[in-house]
């Protein structure tokens, strides 16, 4: 570096922690050696963050939140998405970007969530990377749910109306709840705009601190790797760990080839299948919505579904509270309860490689049912598919609240003293 | 910090007595911001009554109309569909509409204050879907092969008989609502005032 530019950068220095947060979060972090491609979900979920976010910034340039109909009788806000589609230049992809990439961010997410299952990356001393992820969880999704209902599509405004109402379950404070979240008696205009600003300010501030907090807590005690072993342990003369790696630029050129795949995929379903079979986009929300009349058959998008089919699967009044009540707290608890996995898994490692067979076969079964869970929740309800549900719903609390039996008398493998490579 | 390290009692006083206070200015802030998220004078004001003429509702049709943004429906039922609501008595859930449904007129067998004509909000009272209509039946209704007619909610799968009375083991929890209204002449309705509140 010339000695002027090395003056501005100790100017700077001087100033502002320049130098040391490069080096501390980027070219002096010491990651494992060993990261498969398990590991491009992390950067990937940073990248559709920054896609949202930038689709999101333009859209809304021409996106209008309001209900009320215009001189044609459609609803404003439904007439401003269309508009966006046919005369916006550009804004076609813009929109279709943001629409796909709701669904990109629930596949990165949930596959970044199975790794850490996968590795043990919940464990000790990673618990509160962990939390920051299960809130990172929580914020997508209600951002996601928000989100949806302005297209003020049939599947927006039904949507939007059992998920608020699933608050009115709530005894004693619950239909004064669903009023002030609708701000009104029904889902309506007033509601259109507050989900509105909740979705383009409030949740995205807090699910861009979230990440913050998420990457801050992971620099502060260094990557999980899939062997499960803190190479921390085994310091080099230098004092960096023997199998650790500068992130830059080993793993910032890793990572550019997992964006590269993502972006082939990603750009293939936005040009090719926007709306994903009806998966990403649902058909019935290309009909404006309409407060007299649900669709016959309305289910939640595709990343919802396993949560809203443990919803469904409650179908027993207990303690004098409806059925309605506990289904709202099955789906709750589902999500939460992911939060706890650090203080459930007692397996004296970390990594599935050296978990034993139990494990395995209880993870295998987990996956299996969330699958069907999910297959189940797009499904209009039958007693057959009912029963289906429950079971699986079942072994979902079961894989959670049996893990501290399950995973003590696992007969696991010895974890190796480093990484395997 | 001087050389003394005991905790000045005086002081540390002061400093809980400012804080309690900043904390309750801070609630104080809050109450308009959460006052801003109920329903605003104009959401309270649209609850106007909804007047429709029934003149044109034969037997067995349904008319919805909308009254507080919600759909109520307006049934003709015959003598054959009131007749099912006896078959259905020992099936739903609150077959004498002990819950408060229905204002005191419509508490009885038919929900209604004409035996024929039903007025029922169309909202589910499990999550607000609005349910299907399905007067055929029997097997042809693709509900269940012994179904006596009604309504089918296409979220969940509760079902109503055609008094909006739920059946037993689904999810929604209450009958139907019937709204509050009153008859202004032999076919026309008004929907959302009686002249009793």
């Amino acid at each position: 570096m010339t000695t002027k530019s090395q003056a501005v950068l100790d100017w700077i220095d001087a100033r502002f922690p320049l130098t040391s947060t490069i080096k501390g979060h980027l070219t002096e972090y010491y990651a494992p050696k060993n990261f498969n491609f398990w590991y491009f979900f992390g950067s990937l979920a940073l990248l559709v963050l920054v896609i949202q976010i930038v689709t999101g910034i333009f859209l809304v340039m021409h996106y209008k939140p309001d209900a009320s109909l215009n001189a044609s009788g459609v609803p404003v806000a439904f007439a401003s998405v269309e508009y966006i589609m046919r005369d916006v230049p550009g804004g076609w992809i813009i929109r279709y970007m943001h629409s796909t990439g709701a669904s990109a961010f629930f596949i990165v997410v949930y596959l970044h969530m199975f790794r850490g299952l996968l590795y043990g990356s919940y464990r000790k001393p990673r618990e509160l990377i962990w939390i920051f992820g299960t809130l990172i969880f929580l914020a997508l999704m209600a951002e996601a749910f928000m989100g949806y209902l302005l297209p003020w599509g049939q599947m927006s405004f039904w949507g939007a109306q059992v998920i608020v109402n699933l608050f009115s379950a709530i005894p004693v404070i619950g239909p004064d709840l669903s009023v002030v979240i609708r701000g009104d008696f029904v889902v309506s205009d007033a509601t259109l705009n507050r989900f509105f600003s909740f979705h383009v300010i409030a949740v995205p501030l807090i699910l861009i601190g979230l990440v913050a907090a998420h990457i801050v807590a992971l620099h502060e005690v260094g990557s999980n790797n899939p062997d499960g072993v803190e190479i921390k342990k085994k310091k080099g003369a230098d004092g960096h760990p023997l199998d650790g790696i500068p992130f830059h630029p080993y793993y910032t050129v890793k990572d550019i080839v997992g964006v590269v795949g993502f972006l082939i995929v990603f750009s293939f379903i936005v040009f090719f299948a926007p709306e994903g079979g009806g998966y990403f986009l649902e058909f019935n929300n290309f009909i404006p919505a309409d407060p007299l009349k649900t669709p016959p058959h309305i289910a939640p998008v595709w990343y919802f579904t396993p949560f809203y089919s443990i919803l469904r699967a409650v179908t027993y009044p207990l303690l004098g509270i409806d059925a309605k009540f506990w289904g709202v707290v099955a789906m709750g608890a589902a999500v939460v309860i992911i939060a706890f996995l650090p203080w459930l898994d007692r397996s004296p490692v970390k990594s599935i490689r050296y978990k034993g067979g139990l494990f395995k076969a209880i993870l295998a079964v987990f996956v299996v049912c969330f699958f069907i869970l999910g297959y189940l929740g797009v499904l209009p309800p039958t007693p057959g598919r009912t029963l289906v549900s429950q079971i699986c719903s079942v072994i979902y609390f079961g894989f959670f609240l049996l893990m501290p039996w399950y995973s003590k008398i696992d007969k696991c493998k010895p974890e190796p003293d480093r990484v395997t490579g | 910090m001087s050389v003394d390290q005991k905790v000045d009692a005086g002081r540390r006083q002061l400093l809980l007595v400012t804080s309690a206070a900043g904390g309750v200015g801070a609630v104080a802030a809050a109450v308009p911001f959460v006052a801003s998220l109920t329903p605003s004078e104009r959401a309270k004001a649209a609850g106007a009554p909804v007047e429709v003429d029934i003149s044109k509702l034969g037997p067995g049709q349904m008319m919805t109309v909308e009254w507080r943004g919600k759909p109520v429906w307006i049934i003709n039922r015959t003598k054959e569909m009131l007749e099912s609501l006896k078959k259905t008595d020992g099936e739903v859930s609150d077959p004498n509409s002990d819950k408060p449904m229905q204002p005191e007129y419509a508490k009885n067998e038919t929900r209604s204050i004409k035996p024929e004509i039903l007025v029922a909000v169309g909202i589910c009272t499990h999550l607000g879907c609005s349910p299907s209509d399905k007067f055929k039946t029997g097997a042809e209704s693709g509900v269940s092969p012994d179904w006596a007619g009604g309504f089918l909610c296409p979220c969940h799968g509760s079902t109503f008989d055609l008094a909006g009375r739920v059946y037993k083991s689904k999810p929604a929890p209450d009958n139907l609502e019937i709204p509050p209204h009153k008859y202004l002449a032999d076919t026309k309705i008004l929907i959302g005032e009686d002249g009793k509140a």
